[in-house]
């Protein structure tokens, strides 16, 4: 691994963001719309359901906490895209790079585009709602760690499938974070799925993330089994979609898709 | 750097896009590929440059086989442009070209790229977003890019297409001017046969996947006793069942 590399790939992100005021606007405006959104929802049920009666911004926390995955994943599959969008790939790909420096350098950069847009959302839900996301206390790291693990992951699955089948497949991209919401229990208890939806959503991180968030604000207690269940079912996606990444790029080589690949 | 290809085969499914095609290219020779669109220039191109693997048969530069040694080892001497690939619009030219520096390792680069930029007449647009400009201005920096690792071997896929004639040769005569100061195998695919004739020391014609000729400019032209290579060029695209 050549950090210098790595450095200068995630250069040409920091470079391009800015470059671009509405491309920052655009990080920023849309955790914000999240946050009013959940926030107002959140407030209602708070006045009117007995279930979180007593513990104001547990859904705009999971709202936090889900737009940090959503966010994240993004980010990774918009620096993927927007080499394909100038029509950079072939140069990319023809540089002295390998993969792993790749991947780490999205890795790495994505996390600064994920921030840029919800640390302002975050703490404007401090004054606006009384909800502050940081009442998770030490947790919040690991939460938070599992949550980019696995939207990275995601990324990494969503550019997989760009290497391998070309730009058609960016339409996946936008859709594969709303597949899995209803099954990682974000807004609701996992005994509210069906018998065999509970197991499967229990082989996601999701459902142990936030399961544990609510277990942190409603009974005031934390459970790190759940939390590093949570983060150790992350790490196990993440080496499957470096995995697949690998594979994606050797059948893109086969099947040629890296050379002039653009809009 | 040389490149020795060897019964190079490339199959997408059922479709033979390169038939085992074999040639060398000695150090410091330009070779000029040539042939209509289609025939398999782009795919060898993308075979030499590691990112399309063949189906069989192998790639040896400077006795290295591409697809089993450390291929960043070899592309870090290596460089490519093509009006066909850009850079990324929304960035500077002298963001791009520190970037690209970057990634290639290029020691001194900030030295590198006022030299390059000097060279190429580029200080004038340094500043400026990459996708604002011409496509002649685009050309130079994308040739800039293509330089800035001093490679030993570059591939260039139509460089002056889309061309004014001023642009064009300004970049015929940067090409030129270049090789003989700096120590450079070129590859150059191009449908500008005046540009060939100027350029490559050795040409070869591929149809449908195969190589049909090969030989000097002039050995083509007297061989198919014709007067340039473009009507060489005509000759052989449209001929049938011709093989080296």
């Amino acid at each position: 691994m050549r950090w210098h590399k790595i450095y200068g790939l995630s250069l040409r992100h920091f470079y391009l963001i800015k470059s671009s005021f509405p491309r920052l606007i655009d990080l920023i405006y849309w955790p914000t719309i999240q946050i009013f959104l959940w926030g107002f929802i959140s407030k209602f049920f708070t006045l009117s359901s007995s279930y979180y009666s007593n513990t104001v911004g547990i859904i705009l926390t999971a709202a936090i906490l889900y737009d940090f995955l959503f966010r994240s994943s993004i980010s990774y599959n918009m620096m993927f895209l927007e080499e394909i969008w100038s029509r950079n790939f072939t140069n990319l790909f023809i540089a002295p790079l390998k993969i792993s420096e790749i991947i780490t350098a999205l890795t790495l950069t994505a996390i600064f585009r994920t921030l840029i847009g919800l640390v302002p959302a975050a703490f404007l839900a401090i004054p606006l709602f009384g909800v502050s996301v940081f009442k998770l206390g030490i947790p919040l790291i690991f939460l938070l760690l599992s949550l980019y693990i696995f939207g990275v992951t995601l990324g990494l699955l969503v550019t997989a499938g760009l290497i391998r089948f070309g730009p058609s497949f960016e339409n996946i991209a936008w859709a594969s974070l709303f597949f899995l919401a209803p099954l990682g229990c974000i807004y609701y208890p996992i005994e509210i799925l069906p018998d065999w939806l509970q197991t499967i959503s229990k082989i996601l991180p999701l459902v142990h993330i936030f399961e544990e968030m609510r277990n942190i604000l409603i009974n005031d207690a934390i459970n790190y089994y759940t939390i590093f269940k949570g983060v150790i079912i992350s790490l196990l996606y993440f080496t499957a979609g470096v995995t697949i990444f690998y594979i994606s790029y050797s059948g893109a080589r086969e099947r040629g898709t890296l050379i002039n690949m653009g809009e | 750097m040389k490149i020795e290809v060897n019964n190079l085969k490339k199959n997408f499914r059922n479709v033979e896009a390169v038939k085992n095609i074999s040639f060398k290219i000695q150090k410091n020779q330009t070779m000029g590929l040539l042939g209509p669109n289609g025939c398999g220039k782009t795919t060898s191109i993308g075979m030499m440059l590691g990112l399309i693997k063949p189906t069989s048969g192998n790639i040896l530069i400077d006795n290295k086989d591409i697809n089993k040694s450390d291929k960043n080892f070899l592309l870090e001497k290596i460089n490519f442009a093509s009006p066909y690939v850009e850079l990324p619009k929304k960035l500077t030219v002298r963001q791009n070209l520190e970037i690209y520096g970057r990634l290639y390792g290029v020691v001194n680069l900030i030295e590198r790229i006022e030299e390059i930029v000097e060279n190429l007449n580029i200080n004038s647009y340094l500043d400026k977003k990459t996708g604002e400009l011409s496509s002649g201005q685009k050309n130079r920096v994308s040739l800039a890019k293509s330089l800035i690792n001093k490679p030993k071997l570059l591939f260039l896929d139509e460089p002056t297409a889309s061309l004014d004639p001023d642009v064009g040769d300004f970049v015929r005569n940067y090409i030129e001017d270049y090789k003989k100061k700096n120590e450079l195998t070129i590859l150059l695919a191009s449908h500008n046969m005046s540009e060939v004739e100027r350029l490559c020391d050795n040409v070869i014609m591929m149809k449908e996947g195969k190589i049909v000729d090969r030989g000097t400019c002039k050995e083509l032209i007297d061989k198919h006793g014709r007067g340039n290579l473009e009507d060489t060029f005509l000759k052989i695209a449209r001929s049938k069942n011709e093989m080296a």
